[in-house]
C-alpha cells in the first residue's frame, strides 16, 4: 500500500498549483478553472482519510464538493458572460471598479 | 503495480497541472484539467472509491467542463498580449504557492503517522461501492443531500439573471 504522506503530498503539489493559477492567470476561464484544481486537491484529501480510516461516510462530503464546485462553475462562468458582455473582454486586469 | 499506477496517475495529474497554468489559450486549459481529473479519478479507483471515482468523469469531467468549453466558445476570446507588465505578480504567485506548498509538506512530515491506522484494513469488499453511499446519503446524510437540491436551485436561478443581463440591453 501506497503511504499517506505521497497522497497527501500529491494533494498539496495540485492545491499549490492552484493557488499559483489564481494569482498568475490574467483570464477568468483559467482563473476559474485553477478554484476547480483547488477543490480538486481538497477532494484527494477527503478520499484518502476515507480509506486512511476506512469510513465511507466521507464520500459524501466529496459528492458535496461536487455540487458545490458545479455550483460555482454555473455562476462564475454566468460572471465571465456578464463581464465579456459589458467590456469586451475577460481579462481581470480591466476589472478595477472597486479599485479606487 | 499499485505504485506503477500511483506514479504514473500522479505524474500525469501534476503535468497537466503545470500545462493548465502555462498555456496562453483557454481552450487548452480546459483540455489539461480533463486530463487532471481523469487522472485524479484513477486514484480515487485506487484508493477503493469507485463511485466517487465515476462521479468525478461524469459529472466533473462530463458536465462541468462541457459548461466551461461552452463558455470558452461562445466568448471568442481574441488573443491578447498574454505575458508581460505583471512580473511582480508572477514571482508572488510562485512565491506563494511554493510557500503553502513548503508548509504543507511540513506539517505532513510531522503529524501524519506512517503506521497504519487499523481502519484501513478492516474495510469490507463493499467499501465505495454505489449501494454503500446510496444508503449513507438517503439514510444518514439526507439533510445535506437535500440542502444541496437548494443550493443548486439557487444557482440555476443565480445564473440565468446573470447570464441573460437586463432587458434594455438586449434588445
Amino acid at each position: 500500500m501506497i503511504p499517506l504522506s505521497h497522497y497527501l503530498l500529491l494533494s498539496a503539489i495540485i492545491f499549490g498549483l492552484g493557488v499559483v493559477g489564481v494569482i498568475i492567470s490574467r483570464n477568468l476561464i483559467k482563473l476559474l478553472m485553477s478554484v476547480e484544481l483547488m477543490l480538486n486537491a481538497a477532494n484527494l484529501v477527503f478520499i484518502t482519510f476515507a480509506r486512511w480510516y476506512g469510513d465511507p461516510g466521507v464520500h459524501i462530503f466529496v459528492f458535496i464538493v461536487f455540487v458545490v464546485a458545479a455550483a460555482e462553475a454555473a455562476v462564475g462562468l454566468s460572471l465571465v458572460i456578464a463581464v465579456f458582455r459589458r467590456k469586451e473582454s475577460v481579462d481581470v486586469d480591466i476589472l478595477r471598479l472597486l479599485k479606487g | 503495480m499499485d505504485a506503477i499506477v500511483f506514479w504514473i496517475a500522479a505524474g500525469v495529474a501534476v503535468a497537466a497541472a503545470v500545462n493548465l497554468i502555462i498555456q496562453a489559450r483557454p481552450i487548452n486549459s480546459v483540455l489539461s484539467l480533463v486530463v487532471v481529473l481523469f487522472a485524479l479519478a484513477v486514484i480515487y479507483l485506487q484508493l477503493s472509491a469507485e463511485f466517487i471515482a465515476a462521479l468525478q468523469i461524469i459529472i466533473y469531467a462530463g458536465a462541468i467542463m462541457v459548461l466551461f468549453l461552452f463558455v470558452v466558445m461562445l466568448l471568442n476570446l481574441k488573443q491578447g498580449d498574454e505575458e508581460g507588465r505583471r512580473g511582480v505578480l508572477h514571482s508572488f504567485g510562485l512565491l506563494l504557492g511554493g510557500a503553502i506548498l513548503l508548509e504543507i509538506s511540513i506539517v505532513i512530515r510531522l503529524f501524519v503517522p506512517s503506521a497504519i491506522h487499523p481502519g484501513a484494513q478492516a474495510i469490507t469488499s463493499n467499501f465505495g461501492s454505489v449501494g454503500q453511499i446510496g444508503r449513507l446519503l438517503f439514510d444518514d446524510y439526507l439533510l445535506p443531500f437535500e440542502l444541496t437540491s437548494i443550493l443548486l436551485l439557487i444557482t440555476v436561478a443565480g445564473a440565468l439573471v446573470l447570464a441573460a443581463g437586463r432587458r434594455e440591453e438586449r434588445e
